[in-house]
């Protein structure tokens, strides 16, 4: 394979990582909106260049719709509803930044170390993508579990989503690729419609007991 | 005469789009029950009507024969549930109009979604389907729109679709192990395809893939420690929502592991998926069995007993081999027919009462006879109790672990006999004593939740021969 085209891809690749360490310690919901469509934007950008080397031509609407809907859309409609439901400009996060970092750090490691090893007959570019992929959807994972505010939990999903739709684009000639992310965009649709209806405020978290157990039922 | 598995898939959806524009709750109910009817008869026309090869996208085999008929099944008996309950609420001003006929649309489109992932043969469309199970679902659940309905919505949203994630990532490595054998494109997905050719496939990328796959649908099957959406989502809830849930979707989530594991079974290299599920079945049933003492919510307490039956289904399928095969299955059709006939009840009652705390509940069997003995004899049946159909599976599968593996059967018994005390011990405050909250009759069908329990006790004393030699038959199958 051409060296510059592989450089190019595992360029894109590795970015969304990067950005993904970014989102990590941002403490202001403004800001992790902008970093988000930072990660949309490369995710298109790689997307359309796999698209470019594979001769892909359906790759391109995945590649669009990752632009315009992610990139644009999605922040933007987040911004308003922030303003509009007044929600904390902050985010509580549940352990310190340094903490997540580190964590993330151990992370990226792991999905190198799993996927380099087990993806040994795969090309080469396939392989580098499958790690950077997983190291994207932990990283998400990372992110969803240590905020405390549903906006920041839904950035976390869609960055670990993008992490999806790289993985599943570094696949060659993976079929459903275009439908996959239509149906993840119609998913996401659904939970940003979701916060603005069930107008979830700040402290709504779904992985904290402690606040869920007022509504549990279970107070004897 | 059009193809059986067409209809199977093409009824639920059209009826659903008609519901969706229909007004008049009359109307709607009875035309979501018809609906739910003629889905059965075109699934029980599978078993005669000459199957074709499998197809490019949608297959039958002897496996998920079963699944779709007991799905078809209950579903029609849910839709008889549902239209005596949700006219309840009607009345009671706990749901609009507007409401009603969105919840008649999306069960139609939950009935078609979980049809769909049961007779798909390409593993994107499993998880397509399965995603939109989800969704359906998580709207269901917040139907409401209560403060509790709405959180209950929200964990289970985010929490399954981490789980849908995870499942992908699982597929997509699936596809990069096929690539290199099949060849690019739609056939490195079919499932028919795979599994012929799964022994050339690179074992570790098979590995990797299966520890997604079972965390991804492990979710969904509510296998602990992935369990937490599980109960919220079935408490708040309306309560037909809640028997499917049970009844249904946990199992088309465990099908999708069991297509995971064949395709693991045929492959040397790579890891038995059998002890990972023996693990997560036993870990579900121990935690779910303890958990089952402090409830006092009377739909959160079943719903925990579910967790716990998924848990031993779980490990009957991980410890494999014919007899604990055949084991989980019967278990999974008794589990669904029981679990469905208590919310059934438990759906009355609760409207009865006003209540769904247990501690507002009792005395059932002298206040409503019928809604009492129903749930008696519902509760006697999960819990294990001889003659029943789940005492029956379940001594299989404590008999074929004890020949098998003696030492994991300790904490499978010690298991089973915590969560039998925990539900006796619930079912005499429910059942028995002083009666407590409101003895106005109640409005309900019992046509549904007895067809279930009847078919349990039969079950239980006498199982037809030909569906033995199909169970066995299927059985000999998953490995």
């Amino acid at each position: 394979m051409n060296s510059l085209v592989f450089e190019i891809a595992h360029m894109l690749a590795a970015s969304l990582v990067l950005i993904s360490f970014v989102q990590l310690y941002q403490d202001r919901l403004y800001a992790l909106l902008n970093t988000f469509a930072l990660h949309s934007l490369a995710l298109a950008c790689s997307v359309a260049w796999q698209a470019y080397i594979q001769d892909a031509p359906h790759l391109y609407v995945t590649a669009a719709i990752a632009l315009v809907f992610k990139a644009i859309v999605i922040p933007v409609v987040l911004h308003r509803i922030i303003q509009r439901l007044k929600i904390h400009r902050e985010i509580e996060t549940v352990v310190g930044i340094g903490l997540t970092m580190l964590a993330g750090i151990a992370l990226v490691a792991l999905s190198m170390v799993v996927m380099l090893r087990v993806t040994g007959g795969a090309d080469p570019l396939a392989r580098q993508d499958l790690a950077f992929a997983l190291a994207v959807i932990l990283l998400g994972l990372l992110l969803m579990v240590s905020r405390r505010n549903a906006v920041g939990q839904v950035v976390g999903f869609m960055s670990l989503e993008n992490g999806l739709v790289l993985a599943a684009t570094g696949a060659k000639g993976m079929p459903l690729v275009v439908e996959i992310s239509v149906a993840f965009s119609i998913l996401i649709a659904f939970i940003v419609i979701g916060i603005f209806l069930f107008r979830i405020r700040e402290r709504f978290d779904t992985v904290d007991m402690q606040v869920l157990d007022r509504y549990r039922g279970e107070r004897l | 005469m059009p193809d059986p598995v067409a209809l199977v898939l093409l009824i639920p959806i059209g009826a659903a789009a008609l519901l969706a524009v229909l007004p008049g709750y009359r109307l709607t109910s009875r035309l979501s029950v018809l609906a739910s009817l003629l889905t059965l008869v075109a699934a029980s026309s599978l078993f005669v009507v000459e199957r074709s090869g499998p197809g490019r996208y949608l297959f039958v085999d002897d496996l998920n024969i079963v699944f779709i008929v007991l799905n078809t099944f209950v579903a029609f008996t849910t839709s008889i549930f549902s239209a005596t309950y949700i006219s309840h609420e009607l009345e009671s001003g706990k749901l609009t109009l507007n409401y009603l006929r969105f919840y008649h649309a999306m069960y139609q489109v939950l009935i078609f979604a979980m049809n769909l992932a049961l007779v798909a043969n390409n593993i994107g469309l499993i998880w397509v389907a399965i995603e939109l199970a989800t969704l359906t679902t998580v709207l269901m659940v917040g139907i409401y729109r209560t403060h509790e309905a709405l959180e209950a919505a929200w964990k289970y949203f985010i929490l399954g679709s981490v789980g849908i994630a995870l499942a992908l990532f699982g597929t997509i490595l699936v596809y990069m192990a096929a690539r290199p054998v099949i060849g690019e494109g739609s056939d490195a997905m079919i499932w028919t395809v795979l599994i012929e050719h799964v022994a050339a496939f690179d074992s570790s990328l098979l590995n990797v893939a299966f520890v997604f796959l079972l965390l991804g649908y492990g979710t969904k099957v509510g296998l602990a420690p992935l369990h937490a959406w599980l109960p919220d989502a079935h408490a708040e809830g309306p309560t037909p929502i809640s028997a499917v849930l049970s009844g249904l979707l946990l199992n088309v989530a465990l099908y999708a592991l069991l297509r995971f594991k064949m395709l693991l079974a045929g492959n040397e290299g790579a890891i038995a998926p059998g002890p990972m599920l023996v693990t997560m079945g036993l870990t579900s049933l121990i935690f779910a069995s303890f958990m089952l003492y402090r409830r006092a919510d009377v739909k959160r307490l079943f719903a925990y007993s579910s967790i716990e039956h998924m848990g031993i289904m779980a490990f009957a399928f991980g410890l494999g081999g014919p007899l604990a095969n055949f084991a989980g299955l019967l278990h999974m059709v008794m589990h669904s027919l029981t679990k469905s006939a208590i919310f059934f009840a438990v759906g009355h009652i609760a409207q009865v009462k006003g209540s769904q705390k247990i501690a507002d509940i009792g005395g059932l069997t002298v206040t409503h006879p019928w809604l009492g003995w129903g749930l008696v004899l519902g509760v006697v049946a999960i819990a294990g109790l001889p003659p029943l159909g789940i005492f029956m599976s379940e001594f299989l599968i404590v008999s074929s672990t004890i020949a098998r593996e003696p030492l994991l059967a300790i904490p499978l018994v010690l298991g089973l006999m915590v969560a039998f005390g925990a539900l006796l011990m619930r079912l005499n405050g429910l059942a028995f004593g002083e009666p407590r909250g409101s003895s106005a009759p109640a409005n309900a069908s019992y046509v549904p939740m007895f067809a279930h329990l009847v078919l349990v006790c039969v079950a239980g004393v006498y199982l037809p021969a030909p569906l033995v030699a199909w169970f066995r038959h299927v059985a000999s199958l998953l490995g």
